[in-house]
Order: structure tokens, then C-alpha cells, then sequence
């Protein structure tokens, strides 16, 4: 396999909880990324996956450097990203861009959709000289299934799937090698969600991405991705690609998860085992000790509260799996 | 990495060639312009507006008669035949005093509005893009101006600028004035700015600025000043009357514009005390005042509508 274009070590992200006005103390820190280790290659769509909190967008801003990281590296194509300032960091984001979540806030209302997409041009003059980038936002809009005749409409005018298509247009601009997805299809319409996704997938082989893909569901991110990491509580519980997850998940929570998904099949219907998590998800602020999931686990047993399960494939896994119990576990009924 | 995106559209369920109009040229404020030109309530402010200013650049185009000329034995005469709005106290002629007190009233006015509205809007986009320790100091030493008492800040400010008894020129006086209002002014206007740039910067499309490499000031200027823009414009088109009117407690302490400079201001605070016996002396002044008030607040109503492409 080649390099990794993008590799994450034990990248740490902890949100300080201060108190008081004029002399701010920390009182805790919000552990929202703790210790997230990954490789993604080039062409290659990595889902991360995990329920609401479990710090999945925070790894996406650190991503992006719009969050200073707590500690932990990445280096992208080879280059350690933390370090770049300046020239190099402007020079950087022209190779590593993001989708946001909310078609609805990411678009400034008040800018026409072609000073949107055309935005990274003028942020980065040197992609594309002056006369030149009228014509490259029309082939973006088509690009994403727009009309270019709309360039001169406002963000309002157009529907929520047209405005992600907008906001995927803007990332595509300066022609990036990595796509952050910070859940780019949560917002829409299922039926929308899928036009979406299939763009998003005809891009990836058009251009060569590669994608980040934040999703909090498994269903969404199955047909994209080559490899699936899930997370919780800002860890990575399990790793692995796309078949290993969906067919031979080991860690109860991603058994969960996949139990959660919805069934296309009617014949199937009933037939899949329902796994339901009881409580929510413990605060970020105060982890639990020892395996993170033991709270809501139905296999927890003392060793789970003593010590952090490491996420490692072993004999009863065979990918990196964070539990001490890992077991395949047939969830969704095979058809 | 190729130069062209793709060659044919297999996407888009249209045909090549996209053809836009060569006027296409576009953007907010070409956009707003636009609709501006169609809205009867621009159209009447403006007009009104343009009439005010060439009243205060020329306004012997207005009137022949000497606003200070005093005719003492028809003190206080009712509007007539000879003088429109009547005489005032001293046997001045109303209208023409009105005529020759736009100027420094729209002055001061407009002046004072547009620096209190540019510092406070500098100070509260800096203060919600950068937050943290920014934010708090300036958000200090805004309090500082703004727990000064307006009279106490201006009496302090004028007299220390110019020593008593000085002859003071119209221009410095009005200059001294303006900067007295903005100094005393600008934290309203920060704190509406502010909490709107505060909320404006969280949002995504902000996010997504910063994602491609956008500097603060591009972030700042580009995509937070458009949205924020509205509650201080209107903010201050209506300070506009508010700073009219403080022109004229200055004047009243003696501090502020004096003879021969007319003001609209001046001559409401002159008749103050004989309102009963000349009331005409009041309403004309206090009519051009409303009148020029309510121009700039449809104006700044028009405008912000318009810079609201969701409301096309």
C-alpha cells in the first residue's frame, strides 16, 4: 500500500471548563479527542462514526487547524501539520478542505453562490488568474450538478441539498487531495442524502480524494467508505475496513451501532437482534475509568473498570478492536 | 492535477456553454443598489436628503435674509407675510435661521453618527473575532466612556480644548463637538456591533472562511460586516437626531456652537423658556429636525432591507 497521505497519532483535544469572570480557573478539562490514531491513503475514504459528543467534529476542526490541537501529530503527506504557519499553512489548505454539517449556516447569506465558490480563488489568487475564475466557478456548479446560470442567486434561493452541493463546490475549488466530511448529508433529506452521498462518491473517483467521512451512523457511511473507525467518548473503539466492521464488528458498541441501522429488506425485517443501550453517554468532562464504554456495556465486568482496554487486534479480532471481550457478533442479518 | 475541472457536464442535466448576461457583474451592495433604485421609500428619503445638503452647502439659494439681523421691536412676531415662520426674540428671521442652521445641525448630525457607528463597529468586529483578551479590554474601556454622564464628558472635553473665553472658529467648534458625541458615543454602538460579530463568527460559513486560509481581516470585513450591519445602521441613522439634539445641550452650557453660528439645536434651546409665547419659534426649527430625522431613518430602513438579500 502507498504512504498515507494523512497520519494522526494520539492527537488530543481537551476543552479547558473555566469558572469565574475576571480570574478564569479551570476547573476540568472536556476530554473531546483522547488519543485518536489513524492512517488515511490516498483515494481511500476513511468513515468515523459515533454517536452526538463523542468528539467527532472536534477531530475534524483540529483537522483542519481551525482547533489548536492539546497534544498528539499529524503529519500530512509526509509534513508534520501542527508546524506550519504562514505561507505553508495558506500553501496547505489548498490540498485539504472541508464539507460542513449545516448546509443552512455554512454559506454566508449574503454572498451570491458564485462569490462562494468563488471565494477560494480570490483567497488564493494563484490557482486562477482574474478572467479565469468566473468561468472555473460555472464548471464547479456543474460539477456538483448545478445550474452555473444560478451564480448570481443567493444561498436562500436554493434547497438544502443544493446548498451542500454548493458547499462541496467551494471545497473542490482549489482542487484538494483530502476532504474533512464533517457530516455533510445529517441535515438533509434521506432521499437528498443519498444524491449527495453519490456525488460525493463519483468526485472521489473523478478527482482521486480522499475523504475524512464523519457520519453518526453507520448506514450512511457503508457505501462510501474502505475503512470505518468508531468512536466513543473521543477514542477510537474499533478500526477496520468497511467488510470487518459491518460483517465481524467484536466491539459491543459498534454491535450496537450496526443493530441501530436500519433494515432495506422487508423479508429481514425482525429478524436482525435489536441491541439497546441503556443511559446516555457519560460526561466527556469526567470520563469513566478503565474501558470508557463500560457504563452502558452489557459484557462489562470488573476488569473493564481497572484497565483501558488498547485497541489491538487479537485472536478473537482480527482488527483493532478497544475491548476486552471483543467476540464476533452477527448483527445484521445476512440476505 | 489537470487545469480543466472536466471537459463535458455529465452531472448537470443541461447543456454547455453556460450563457450569463456580460452584466452579470455581481455582489451585495451592486445588488442592493439595484433594488434601492425601485423603492419609493429610498427614493423619498433620498430625495429629501439631497435637499437638506444643499441647504446646508448654499443655503443663500434658500433665502436673502441675514439670520442674524435682529429687528428688536418685532421680537416674537407670528408667522406673516414678510417673515414665513415668524420673528424670535431678539426679531430674527425664523426661516432664514433655519435655512443657515442646517448646515452645522446635519453636521454635527451626520458626522457624529458615522464616527460613532465606524468606531464602534471597528472595535466590536475586532472584539468578536478575536474574543478572549481583546474583547475584554476593550469591552473595559468602553465601559470607561460610556460611565462618563454626557454633560460632565462634554464640559470636561470642550473646556479643556478650548480655554474660557477663547474665540473659537465655526469649523473647530463643529469638529470639537463631533469628536466630544463620538468619544462619549462609541460603546453603544460597540456593544450592538459586538454581540452581533459575536454571534456572526461562530457560524459555519465563517468556519469554512477560515478553512480556505481567509485572513481576519477578509473574515471580518467580508463575511461578518455585511451580516452585523443591520442593527447598528439603524442604530445610527436614529442617533442621528439624538446627536442633533446633544449639539444643542452644549450649546445651552455655553460649550458648544454659540453666535453667529445658527443651529437647529441652538434655536430650540433658545426659545425653551418663552415656548408659551412664540411657539412658532420652536415648532419650525423642531419640524426641520423631524423632517431630516425620519429621511435618514427610512433611509437606514431602506438600506438595511435591501442589504438583506432574503427579503428580495
Amino acid at each position: 500500500m502507498s504512504d498515507p497521505i494523512l497520519s494522526v497519532r494520539d492527537l488530543v483535544k481537551h476543552f479547558p471548563i473555566t469558572q469565574g469572570v475576571l480570574f478564569k480557573k479551570t476547573i476540568g478539562q472536556v476530554h473531546a479527542v483522547d488519543g485518536v490514531s489513524f492512517d488515511l491513503h490516498p483515494g481511500e475514504t476513511l468513515g468515523v462514526v459515533g454517536e452526538s459528543g463523542c468528539g467527532k467534529s472536534t477531530l475534524a476542526q483540529v483537522l483542519m487547524r481551525l482547533e489548536p490541537p492539546t497534544s498528539g501529530t499529524v503529519t500530512f503527506d509526509g509534513e508534520d501539520l501542527f508546524a506550519k504557519s504562514g505561507a505553508a499553512l495558506k500553501a496547505w489548505r489548498r490540498d485539504m478542505q472541508i464539507v460542513l454539517q449545516d448546509p443552512y449556516t455554512s454559506l454566508n447569506p449574503r454572498k451570491t453562490v458564485g462569490d462562494i465558490v468563488g471565494e477560494p480563488f480570490e483567497i488564493h489568487p494563484e490557482v486562477a488568474p482574474k478572467g479565469d475564475r468566473r468561468r472555473k466557478v460555472q464548471e464547479l456548479l456543474e460539477v456538483v450538478g448545478l445550474n452555473p446560470e444560478h451564480i448570481r442567486r443567493y444561498p436562500h434561493q436554493f434547497s438544502g441539498g443544493q446548498r451542500q452541493r454548493i458547499g462541496i463546490a467551494r471545497a473542490l475549488a482549489l482542487r484538494p487531495r483530502v476532504i474533512v466530511c464533517d457530516e455533510p448529508v445529517s441535515a438533509l433529506d434521506v432521499s437528498i442524502q443519498a444524491q449527495v452521498m453519490n456525488l460525493l462518491g463519483e468526485l472521489q473517483t473523478e478527482f482521486g480524494l480522499s475523504y475524512v467521512f464523519i457520519a453518526h451512523d453507520l448506514g450512511v457511511v457503508r457505501h462510501l467508505s474502505d475503512r470505518v473507525a468508531v468512536m466513543y467518548l473521543g477514542k477510537i473503539v474499533e478500526i477496520g475496513d468497511s467488510e470487518s466492521i459491518y460483517e465481524r464488528a467484536t466491539h459491543p458498541y459498534t454491535q450496537a451501532l450496526l443493530s441501530s441501522v436500519p433494515v432495506p429488506d422487508p423479508s429481514l425485517r425482525g429478524k436482525r437482534e435489536v441491541i439497546r443501550l441503556t443511559g446516555d453517554v457519560p460526561s466527556p468532562a469526567d470520563p469513566p475509568s478503565g474501558c470508557r464504554f463500560r457504563t452502558r456495556c452489557p459484557k462489562a465486568e470488573a476488569i473493564c473498570a481497572e484497565q483501558e482496554p488498547p485497541l489491538v487486534a487479537g485472536e478473537s479480532s482480527d482488527h483493532p478492536s478497544a475491548c476486552h471481550f471483543a467476540e464476533v457478533r452477527q448483527v445484521l442479518p445476512v440476505a | 492535477m489537470t487545469d480543466t475541472l472536466r471537459q463535458e457536464p455529465s452531472l448537470a442535466g443541461h447543456d454547455e456553454g453556460a450563457v450569463v448576461s456580460p452584466e452579470a457583474e455581481s455582489g451585495l451592495w451592486s445588488d442592493a443598489w439595484k433594488q434601492l433604485r425601485r423603492r419609493p421609500l429610498f427614493i423619498i428619503s433620498g430625495v429629501v436628503i439631497i435637499v437638506l445638503l444643499v441647504m446646508a452647502l448654499f443655503p443663500s439659494l434658500f433665502t436673502s435674509v441675514d439670520p442674524t439681523f435682529q429687528v428688536l421691536d418685532r421680537s416674537g412676531e407670528a408667522p406673516n407675510a414678510s417673515s414665513w415662520f415668524g420673528r424670535d426674540l431678539f426679531g430674527r428671521d425664523v426661516y432664514a435661521r433655519a435655512i443657515y442652521g442646517a448646515g452645522p445641525s446635519l453636521a454635527v448630525g451626520l458626522l457624529a453618527s458615522l464616527g460613532t457607528v465606524v468606531v464602534g463597529s471597528l472595535a466590536g468586529l475586532t472584539m468578536g473575532y478575536f474574543r478572549g483578551l481583546t474583547d475584554s479590554v476593550l469591552s473595559r474601556i468602553g465601559e470607561i466612556f460610556a460611565g462618563i454622564p454626557f454633560v460632565l464628558g462634554g464640559i470636561v472635553i470642550l473646556t479643556s480644548l478650548n480655554k474660557p473665553g477663547e474665540i473659537v472658529g465655526s469649523t473647530r467648534l463643529i469638529v470639537q463637538v463631533v469628536l466630544t458625541i463620538v468619544l462619549l458615543s462609541w460603546p453603544l454602538a460597540m456593544r450592538i456591533m459586538r454581540a452581533a460579530a459575536l454571534a456572526s463568527s461562530q457560524q459555519d460559513y465563517v468556519k469554512a472562511a477560515r478553512a480556505l486560509g481567509a485572513g481576519p481581516l477578509r473574515i471580518m470585513f467580508r463575511h461578518m460586516l455585511p451580516n452585523c450591519l443591520a442593527p447598528v445602521l439603524v442604530y445610527g441613522t436614529i442617533q442621528l437626531g439624538v446627536f442633533i439634539g446633544a449639539e444643542a445641550t452644549l450649546s445651552y452650557l455655553g460649550i458648544g456652537l454659540k453666535d453667529p453660528v445658527v443651529s437647529w439645536g441652538v434655536m430650540i434651546s433658545e426659545v425653551q423658556a418663552r415656548i408659551i409665547q412664540m411657539p412658532h419659534a420652536l415648532f419650525f426649527p423642531a419640524a426641520f429636525l423631524v423632517v431630516t430625522v425620519l429621511a435618514f431613518v427610512m433611509m437606514g430602513d431602506a438600506l438595511r432591507d435591501a442589504l438583506d438579500p432574503r427579503g428580495r
